[in-house]
């Protein structure tokens, strides 16, 4: 029943855009953007609890692979490069920092993001002597989206597929305590490791993705901590324990920064620090987690996009 | 109070509110212009925006509407309402908002954001939506190349190269007066735009005969510039040359002011225009060179100023500011003369001549080319140094006065 539901949800999602103009699928392009990207930060976040702000770095970087390419390979060639050049980053990261302990590691991974920026800004500056990238690339909004979409698709299938397997229950006992599950014979360090480079290929592609919709591409452009945050804090607004959690949040918030943009277009920042207090003081463990325990009796209910 | 009263209030306020609603709905489609723009209010061009593009539009608007409105060709006036967005520093988030600006909310104009990043971002969906879009804070050398890819694009504050080798053309008449020698300082920040001036002053300082004594690169968000000016100083140039962002114009400034250093030239990048230079400077900014200038002996000029400083409660800063007002003066006298048509008011925008700020402004090939791309603090204004040649431009005092 529940195939069948995703199914037809996801089939409406794709024709949505032939019936909305370019605002209509621009907030669609944004919308699924952060989703994709709540998903897969909360892919490896959620279980393993490593609080990781080095979603703009693999974003960027997923960004910055096609502004350096998209003129000299075919697209999906393109793409394919983003994700490669995500999942070796991710590679080295992950053996350098997965064994830091929790609070180390938001640390290090807040850094990572700057720490990409000025890499790519010396090699520009020393190497090819520009800043500023051009993408024109041929790609309409609507196949901006569509990409989004599989790429939901894809997130959200590997989330559904970890919980299943034994990655996932690995996963589990590592997030409740690292020490019983070292002991308990699993490799730690390699099941974190493989999550974190799913994770971070995923948000690598989403900026390679959203990518073509910039047209002129510099680090202060791509690298912007802002989209850390927002993917952290919508994450846990939905709970990033469930497979929709992240969903339940993205959706919620991102339409609810694009009503504040409006209404109170001084005061974004401010907002934006209060809603953190309020997710984390008011509701710890996500909204589905706070409505189940309203609704007590009831299953888990996985609510649409 | 009396319960009737209350009664009456409360009888009252839904009548009030379906008046409030209905009214503008009623006389919204003939009586005012509207225009939109999102523009950085947070995150890391809302101090751009917040000086060169903002407080300018706001001082529009509010002198158009004091006038009663936007001259229509019939010479009727509407008065304008603003529709605004803040994109938070995030392109994804611009590039919506002018979707929504252009489709949700149908203004009539839109106003472009600050920036040469954020107005390549929009430019695809402005064309695609028809709107003539003055890119004004766009600096970029491929500027006739987007204004061939967007017809209806304008392009207002030119590219590096034209800026730095219009530094070598002044740095290349002292030398010719004797007053300074072959040697140049120069140093840049690894960001955008000192990037793109310093490797288009490179080449040109060479080919004008320069030597670089010194050229080295800083991390953006360096603060500490002692040992960099150390070397500066013993290189034995005449020249220093910083392609710098605000905070490093501001740290070479003060740095060579505490070491004494008091080279001939003292030229810094962005900031170095803005109104409170004189003050980082403790007020003995005269000599410094820096981009952009105004011609501070023009009427029209020294009336911005002061209207700036009224509405805002600051001076301008001297180079972008007068150009951002510029653009929305074309705007208004295009509208004056052919209407909202997006297609006539770009023709128009394109091939017409408009009275400015900065004097008469005519578009070559989409693109502003009467620009000052050097500029010097000389008493408490930024005067245009470069071109030398055009009516307005005071000539440079090299060497600086010591500090």
């Amino acid at each position: 029943m529940g195939y069948v539901f995703s199914a037809i949800a996801f089939a409406l999602l794709a024709v949505l855009p032939l019936f909305a103009g370019d605002y209509g699928t621009g907030l669609l392009v944004g919308l699924m953007g952060y989703v994709v990207l709540a998903s897969a930060w909360a892919l490896f976040s959620g279980p393993t609890r490593y609080v990781s702000l080095a979603t703009v770095a693999f974003f960027g970087v997923g960004a910055y692979v096609v502004a350096v390419l998209n003129e000299v390979l075919p697209y999906p060639v393109v793409l394919f490069c983003a994700a490669l050049t995500g999942a070796g980053m991710a590679l080295v990261v992950g053996l350098s920092t997965l064994r830091l302990a929790g609070i180390y590691f938001v640390i290090f991974t807040f850094g990572l993001a700057e720490l990409v920026r000025q890499l790519i800004t010396w090699f520009e500056v020393n190497v090819t002597g520009t800043l500023g990238r051009y993408i024109f690339l041929d790609l309409t909004a609507r196949d901006i989206y569509w990409q989004l979409l599989a790429l939901a698709v894809l997130t959200l299938g590997a989330g559904w597929w970890i919980r299943r397997s034994r990655l996932g229950l690995a996963l589990r006992v590592i997030g409740d305590d690292e020490v019983v599950a070292a002991h308990a014979g699993i490799p730690v360090a390699r099941t974190k490791l493989v999550l974190f480079v799913i994770s971070a290929t995923i948000i690598t592609l989403v900026g390679a993705v959203q990518a073509p919709r910039w047209v002129y591409v510099e680090p202060s452009i791509v690298f912007n901590p802002t989209v850390s945050f927002l993917t952290v804090i919508m994450a846990l607004l939905g709970g990033a324990n469930r497979l929709w959690g992240p969903v339940a949040g993205a959706v919620p918030l991102f339409l609810l920064f694009e009503w504040l943009s409006a209404r109170f277009p001084d005061h974004f920042s401010i907002l934006l620090g209060l809603m953190f207090l309020a997710v984390v003081y008011a509701l710890p463990d996500g909204v589905l987690a706070a409505l189940e325990r309203i609704r007590r009796p009831s299953v888990l209910k996985e609510t649409k996009a | 109070m009396t319960m009737t009263s209350r009664r009456a209030l409360l009888g009252a306020l839904p009548m009030t509110i379906a008046l409030s609603l209905a009214l503008p709905g009623v006389g919204a489609a003939q009586d005012v212009v509207r225009i939109g723009y999102a523009v950085a209010k947070s995150g890391p061009n809302a101090t751009g925006a917040g000086i060169t593009t903002i407080p300018n539009y706001q001082m529009w608007v509010a002198e158009v509407n004091a006038q009663g409105g936007l001259e229509m060709p019939d010479g009727s006036r509407r008065m304008i309402e603003v529709v605004e967005y803040d994109d938070r520093s995030n392109t994804e988030d611009l590039v919506r908002a002018i979707a929504r600006l252009a489709e949700q909310d149908k203004v009539d104009l839109i106003l472009p954001p600050w920036g040469t990043g954020p107005n390549l971002a929009i430019a695809p969906l402005m064309d695609k939506a028809g709107y003539p879009h003055l890119a004004v804070t766009s600096v970029t050398d491929k500027a006739p190349e987007f204004a061939d890819r967007w017809k209806r694009s304008f392009w207002m504050l030119g590219g590096g190269h034209d800026y730095a080798e219009a530094l070598v053309q002044t740095l290349v008449a002292a030398r010719e007066a004797g007053q300074i020698n072959d040697q140049v300082a120069m140093i840049s920040v690894a960001d955008g735009f000192g990037i793109d001036l310093v490797s288009a002053a490179r080449p040109a300082f060479e080919a004008a005969g320069f030597t670089l004594a010194y050229d080295e690169t800083y991390p953006l968000g360096t603060s500490d510039f002692a040992a960099i000016m150390n070397e500066v100083q013993r290189s034995g140039a005449d020249s220093f040359v910083a392609f710098s962002y605000p905070p490093g114009s501001f740290g070479v400034t003060k740095q060579a002011q505490t070491m004494g250093y008091n080279p001939k030239v003292f030229y810094v990048g962005v900031g170095g225009a803005f109104p409170n230079f004189p003050q980082v400077a403790g007020g003995k900014a005269g000599g410094v060179m820096s981009i952009g200038g105004v011609d501070s002996a023009s009427p029209a000029i020294q009336d911005y100023f002061q209207r700036h400083t009224d509405s805002a409660g600051s001076p301008p800063d001297s180079w972008a500011s007068a150009v951002t007002y510029a653009s929305l003066e074309v705007l208004e006298q295009a509208v004056q003369r052919v209407g909202l048509d997006h297609q006539a008011l770009a023709q128009e925008i394109a091939t017409g001549t408009f009275q400015t700020v900065v004097g008469d402004l005519k578009m070559q090939d989409n693109q502003l080319r009467d620009l000052w791309w050097v500029g010097q603090w000389q008493g408490d204004k930024f005067v245009a140094v470069n071109p030398a040649e055009r009516q307005g431009a005071t000539a440079p005092v090299i060497p600086k006065p010591e500090w």
